[in-house]
């Protein structure tokens, strides 16, 4: 992450088609915006995909890239979401070295976040936590200090709280 | 329902889209599209020498008819050589639809012979780009096609065919309806907005209309001039937008920008209302962004909602098509001089404006036994022309000759590469023009260094027969470089010198099937033009050996303020210090 920018959380709604990804992607890659997380999957209306991209830039780029955005035939739509009037979640796993007094310790951490175990080995544990990304950079650094061996985490995928989102109505027009 | 192979579905939907011309060149992977040609479509095939060459014919037809043009090409290096008219289509928007082949499906990705990724390469450079992997999405997909090419703001669009798609047999079915649910563009403007528009309008005293090729694209000249004579608004002509307004006209200032006249550049920098109208800021127009029209407020109408607000905020920012909102603003802005009785008065900014007109036209200096100059070639191919001639250029010193010296009265009679700014468009291009405009003389205006990128098209247009004429303004040297290398490189000439006797310009257009004529001196210039306007069934070429120390003025040299324009040889400042020295 660069300093100068902010961090924007981004859902974008689009049709479920080959090469919409590297569309998508590539819009930010032309101007030199690094994606912090791109998180893909399906949504509740079939042939529709909702992508939500993390993205640290100052907000006028942003304004450029969401308006081509817009533009791409495939996206439906696309909602910035404020800060603070969003859910935002991600999945990590971690796998952090776990010899003699560490095992006990990083259990005690585990309990600690609520999170879970959920692989052993002699010399190993592997952690699954599910949260604020916030939440999980603050896990990641405490397990840091005991080593961690491999990393993988999902990207944020955000939803907007009560009514405000992509509506219900601009899902079935596209649908249809 | 009877079933017909993928080809015979793709040139069938074709065919319903009102498609013509085709312009292309055939190879293994798109041979099933070709045989169909033979006795199944209507559709003529111009076959031409390069894939360039048939890509910029297409935008040359898309141009000069309004229409959607078409080109044709095999997978690999037949879609890559498509490559650069796409980019071209893509900054210009120009509507093209472009038909590649591609090898058969199961070894797509295999590196088979003459693959490439072309939907992946031309992602960028696209409005939009299809791979169709099953013949039952043919048709449907043609139409999509033609319906993002022409709509909104328009733009090229590929559609890649894999062979076994094209072989298969489909059942032909035209659909009913496009059905893109992320793709609608705003075509109305919203009514609120116009009425600020127009309330700003009235205000002003010295208001400019910065008009744009958009307003080409939208067919919207006739609505301009409404609201231009209506609101005794003065017009500047962007290089895209070259007769969208009549040059002849009192309101009419020319072409702004860095090769500008005077009074254009001028009437912006001191505006205190912009009115632009499907035009981009682009930096060729600006020159130093934030020096630009500094007391101005902006309304900016433009079918692209992402132009608005890029380079400059608007004050009145409209999105929708201009033809629907110029001709809003026309009607509101008649009924409130209805109402509140006359025009505003504007004298003092249109008398001041014709002062600068007097002062300050674009000049150069033709003795009568001195070198050649490319502006008189310019001027006498325009007086000897027709007035539904129509001009193709293509980029750099030439280029700017022709939109500052000819005379444009009508819409797409100006034709030319201007955001991308690809050398050699010229001959291809005025070839396209000339198939979509038969009854037109085309005339391209080029230079040495252009003409020999594509010059191999004039074999096309002896075999085709698709008769145009080709001035070349000869000077040996790849002229606008050599100008900035003269400016702002110290007279430092690198890379620059081509030799106007290579090739032989007379011979090549000989050995090409055309008629070559060659000019050296300013006696010779009205016979060969005459010559060259008699020839009617075949190409000509006249090769004008014309001054290569003339350089295009005005300037504003590049990242400089409009403020600062140069306005001739006389008033150049060396720049020594390479630090300081403009770099595009």
């Amino acid at each position: 992450m660069n300093g100068n920018g902010a961090t924007h959380t981004i859902s974008v709604l689009v049709e479920d088609r080959p090469g919409v990804l590297t569309r998508v992607a590539g819009l930010f890659a032309a101007r030199g915006f690094n994606i912090d997380s791109l998180a893909v999957g399906p949504t509740e209306t079939v042939g529709l995909s909702r992508m939500t991209i993390v993205v640290n830039v100052e907000t006028k780029p942003l304004e450029q890239v969401t308006k081509q955005l817009n533009k791409l035939v495939n996206v439906i739509k696309i909602l910035e979401h404020d800060p603070g009037s969003a859910v935002e979640r991600e999945l990590m796993l971690a796998k952090v070295r776990a010899h003699g007094d560490a095992r006990a310790r990083i259990m005690e951490i585990a309990e600690v976040f609520r999170v879970n175990i959920v692989d052993v080995t002699a010399s190993t544990l592997t952690v699954e936590a599910a949260g604020k990304p916030a939440k999980l950079e603050a896990l990641r650094e405490l397990l840091a200090e005991y080593g961690i061996v491999e990393l993988s985490r999902t990207g944020c995928i955000a939803l907007a709280r009560g009514e405000r989102g992509i509506k219900e109505r601009t899902l079935r027009s596209a649908a249809s | 329902m009877t079933k017909i192979t993928g080809a015979e579905a793709v040139l069938r939907a074709l065919e319903q889209e009102g498609v013509e011309v085709v312009f292309g060149i055939p190879g293994g992977a798109s041979m099933p599209l070709y045989d169909p040609l033979v006795d199944k479509s209507p559709i003529r095939h111009v076959l031409c020498r390069h894939e360039q060459g048939a890509g910029h014919a297409a935008e040359g037809y898309a141009w000069a008819t309004g229409k959607v043009g078409v080109c044709m090409a095999t997978s690999g290096p037949g879609g890559t050589n498509l490559v650069t008219p796409i980019a071209d289509a893509k900054m210009d928007s120009v509507p093209i639809v472009a038909i590649t082949g591609q090898v058969p499906t199961p070894v797509v990705g295999n590196d088979a012979f003459q693959e490439a990724d072309i939907t992946g390469i031309t992602m960028p450079i696209t409005k939009h780009n299809f791979l169709v992997k099953d013949p039952a999405d043919i048709v449907e997909t043609v139409r999509e096609a033609f319906h993002i090419a022409s709509t909104g703001r328009p733009g090229p669009v590929l559609i890649d065919l894999p062979k076994d798609v094209l072989i298969n047999e489909v059942a032909y079915q035209w659909p009913d309806k496009v059905s893109l649910p992320g793709y609608k563009p705003t075509i109305k403007g919203n009514n609120r907005q116009v009425s600020e528009a127009v309330k700003l309008i009235l205000k002003a005293k010295q208001p400019v209309l910065y008009v744009g090729g958009g307003v080409i694209k939208a067919n919207a000249h006739r609505e301009l001039f409404r609201l231009a004579t209506a609101g005794r608004l003065p017009v500047v002509t962007t290089l895209m937008a070259r007769g969208a307004f009549p040059d002849s006209h009192e309101l009419c200032l020319g072409m702004p920008g860095m090769h500008g006249n005077y009074t254009a550049v001028t009437a912006i920098q001191q505006a205190d209302l912009l009115v632009a109208l499907g035009s981009r800021f682009d930096d060729r127009v600006t020159g130093k962004l934030a020096a630009f029209a500094p007391h101005a407020k902006v309304v900016h109408v433009d079918v692209d909602p992402a132009e608005i607000g890029k380079n400059r905020v608007a004050d009145v920012p409209i999105v929708g098509d201009c033809r629907d909102v110029i001709a809003k603003m026309a009607d509101a802005l008649e009924k409130r001089q209805q109402e509140t009785g006359g025009v505003p008065d504007r004298t003092a900014w249109l008398t001041q404006l014709d002062a600068w007109k007097t002062a300050h036209p674009y000049r150069y200096d033709q003795q009568p036994d001195g070198p050649l100059k490319p502006q008189y070639c310019v001027e006498r191919l325009r007086d000897h022309a027709d007035a539904d001639t129509i001009v193709v250029a293509g980029v750099g010193q030439h280029q700017m000759y022709a939109s500052q010296y000819w005379r444009f009265e009508h819409p797409r009679h100006w034709i030319n590469s201007g955001g991308l700014g690809t050398m050699g468009f010229a001959v291809p291009a005025a070839m396209g023009a000339k198939v979509g405009q038969p009854d037109k003389r085309v005339v391209a205006i080029d230079g040495d260094g252009c003409f020999q990128m594509t010059a191999q098209e004039l074999a096309t247009s002896a075999t085709e027969r698709i008769p145009f004429v080709t001035a070349i303004l000869n000077n040996g040297y790849l002229g606008m470089v050599r100008q900035w290398q003269e400016l702002f490189f110290d007279e430092r000439y690198s890379g620059v010198w081509l030799d106007p006797n290579v090739p032989d310009y007379v011979k090549l257009a000989e050995a090409y099937g055309a008629v070559g004529l060659r000019v050296e001196s300013p006696q010779e210039v009205d016979a060969a033009i005459d010559k060259a306007y008699s020839i009617t069934d075949r190409s000509v070429v006249i090769d004008f050996r014309v001054d290569p120390t003339e350089m295009v003025f005005p300037m504003v040299p590049s990242g400089a303020s409009n403020d600062d324009i140069i306005l001739g040889p006389e008033a150049v400042q060396p720049t020594t210090d390479p630090a300081e020295a403009p770099i595009a």
